[in-house]
């Protein structure tokens, strides 16, 4: 295991050095002025332009920028936000919020994923089987600024089950929604993993053994079809944790969460390009890093993984 | 040129028995892969659904004037004055009523379907022309070309492309249009594609048709263009379908977040970021192009989705 999880790190520090430089060779080896180029059509104030020249070292040779701007990175120094604030005070009011979000999204996945996924697994090519699939189908393919305004538009102005939009209220109850819209359209994966493991598992000897010696299907299906069908699904769980980090921008903008995707949202609409370069640049480095967590927990998991 | 041959017996053939068990048992249709899927799609409903639904919008993509005689742009003066608590309603000749400017709403959404389906389109010949070559070499060479290619690979799918492509549309926020959209898409999102393939190439390279190639003589690249190739690529085209499907919701998000195509550009997600700031008095002009959209998108996931099952021998056994 140990050398499992070390082989792991290893590669993680290539990926991570590509990304970085990937990023910051995107936005500032252009040619011309980058930082002029991130505003767009707008013309900002000299003093920020300065400013932004100084942060990332643009009179240095590129690979020099790169290691200080990677210094930058790694000593948690990533700028200020044009309102003067830094970006990690952003981050440390901000991040608490999306991660609760998150979770809470991630968990009613999973028990969505489970519910359905048994259901259709185990009645599968029945018509409980293909209606989970196509409203999965539907849930899924419906963009997910789609989904936040019929929800907000229905459950919160038509019907006023719920608020329109979260503002500072960032209590559990303020957030279901948003959290429940998220977990519908992501459900899909996990249900389709839980369903294909179901069906397989319920072929499996060791079920037919407990159903041999006399167990019904009613403790059958808990303790030897749905424990071993888990797996797959708690790592799509923890892998979709990840994803949701760095993808919860659109969401938070629509319903006015005050996370890090909402951050990142006004940054975009008010057109402050370095501020969404900062932003995007630790969203990625945590998606990297809870990748990597994810991939670990699969070896914890499933001891297979850990041989090869 | 005729050689004397020596003479041979042979035994008779008729009445021997062996025959009878020797002769070949073809089954009575012929049957690969490609066409038992196909077998298999035609029995589905929801094929037909999603290729109508399909066909549909690529109809509307290549002659909106079919649909529409409205030009998108033309008459977004004209009922400013209508505004008020009937505001954007529908009346004769513009079913599905009018933006806030004023815009047909039917015709907006008619000739958005244009806009996503090139953007779709060019997003998935990106992802194809990088993904595959890439996932191609890597599972076939290995070694360090595939050590190489992978991390690569590893380096553009540890960023999540949505985000990516948020910083290309930032940097190159002065030129907008169908191919730098579709590039700050595709740019990133190929390296799913690659890794899906190199895990099909590494299965199918083992196999005996491979070796007999090798063994008859033909080139290691060669033997990949011909034969390891044709038969990994059922994947590659069921993720291609769905990344289509991907690709339009992608372009929508990043033109809703304003940092897609310009607004003068006719697209679902302008349409419904500008619609967003009327969702309590106008929530139509909200809705339709949202329908069109995710209309669309289902339609090309569920024909991926379909086509995964069908390919899926296993998958069909059960059924």
């Amino acid at each position: 295991m140990l050398r499992y999880v070390l082989r792991r790190l290893l590669q993680a520090v290539p990926v991570f050095l590509g990304t970085t430089l990937l990023i910051y060779a995107l936005v500032f080896a252009m040619p011309g002025d980058p930082i002029l180029a991130l505003f767009g059509e707008r013309t900002p104030n000299p003093a920020v332009l300065e400013a932004l020249r100084a942060q990332y070292n643009l009179d240095k040779p590129f690979i020099v920028q790169y290691f200080l701007y990677l210094q930058d990175v790694f000593t948690g120094n990533m700028g200020a936000t044009f309102s003067g604030r830094s970006v990690n005070d952003v981050l440390a009011q901000a991040m608490p919020v999306t991660v609760k979000l998150v979770i809470m999204a991630v968990v009613i996945e999973f028990f969505l994923s489970v519910v359905v996924g048994l259901i259709s697994g185990l009645r599968a090519g029945k018509i409980a089987d293909n209606v989970s699939l196509v409203i999965a189908l539907i849930f899924n393919s419906t963009p997910v600024f789609v989904a936040m305004f019929l929800a907000q538009y229905f459950v919160g102005i038509k019907w006023g089950w719920a608020p329109v939009t979260v503002g500072g209220d960032t209590t559990w109850g303020a957030m279901l929604l948003p959290a429940i819209v998220i977990a519908l359209t992501i459900f899909v994966t996990g249900m389709r993993l839980m369903r294909g493991s179901v069906i397989e598992a319920q072929h499996e000897d060791y079920v037919r053994t407990a159903y041999a010696k006399g167990l019904t299907s009613r403790r059958v299906i808990p303790v030897h079809v749905m424990r071993n069908s888990l797996i797959p699904v708690v790592t799509n769980t923890a892998a979709s944790f990840g994803y949701l980090i760095a993808g919860t921008t659109i969401t938070e903008g629509i319903f006015d969460i005050p996370g890090v995707g909402n951050t990142l949202y006004q940054a975009i609409l008010r057109g402050e390009g370095p501020t969404v370069v900062s932003f995007v640049t630790v969203l990625t480095i945590a998606y990297v890093v809870l990748n990597i967590l994810v991939d670990l927990l699969y070896a914890v998991l499933d001891p297979r993984i850990r041989y090869v | 040129m005729s050689r004397p041959t020596p003479e041979h017996y042979v035994a008779p053939f008729e009445g021997n028995d062996i025959i009878e068990i020797d002769a070949k048992q073809l089954p009575d249709r012929r049957s690969n892969l490609w066409l038992d899927a196909w077998r298999d799609l035609r029995r589905r409903p929801l094929f037909y659904a999603a290729l109508i639904v399909a066909l549909v919008v690529a109809t509307m993509a290549f002659f909106p004037t079919l649909f529409t005689q409205v030009p998108p742009n033309d008459n977004c003066q004209l009922p400013l004055g209508t505004r008020g608590p009937n505001m954007g309603a529908p009346m004769d000749g513009h079913p599905l009523g009018f933006t806030l400017q004023g815009c047909d709403v039917y015709a907006r959404v008619v000739w958005g379907a244009r806009t996503s389906l090139t953007v779709g389109l060019l997003v998935v010949a990106i992802t194809a022309a990088i993904g595959i070559p890439m996932g191609a070499l890597a599972g076939f060479y290995g070694g360090w070309v595939d050590s190489f290619l992978s991390r690569i690979g590893d380096i553009f799918f540890s960023i999540p492309y949505f985000l990516a492509a948020v910083v290309v549309m930032t940097v190159f926020s002065e030129h907008k249009n169908v191919f730098v959209i579709s590039f700050a898409i595709g740019g990133f999102a190929w390296a799913s594609l690659a890794r899906l393939l190199r895990a099909e190439v590494l299965q199918v390279k083992n196999k005996e048709f491979v070796l007999a190639s090798e063994a008859i003589g033909r080139s290691k690249f060669s033997t990949l263009i011909r034969h390891v190739l044709p038969n990994s690529l059922s994947p590659v085209i069921v993720s291609l379908t769905v990344s289509l499907g991907a690709a339009i919701v992608a372009e929508a998000a990043l033109s809703f977040l304003g940092v897609g195509l310009g607004s003068n550009v006719m697209s679902w997600g302008n349409d419904i970021s500008e619609a967003q700031t009327t969702i309590r008095t106008a929530p139509m002009a909200l809705f339709w192009p949202s329908l069109f959209l995710t209309l669309t998108v289902l339609a090309f996931i569920t024909l991926g989705e379909l086509v995964r099952d069908a390919l899926d021998p296993k998958a069909r056994a059960r059924r």
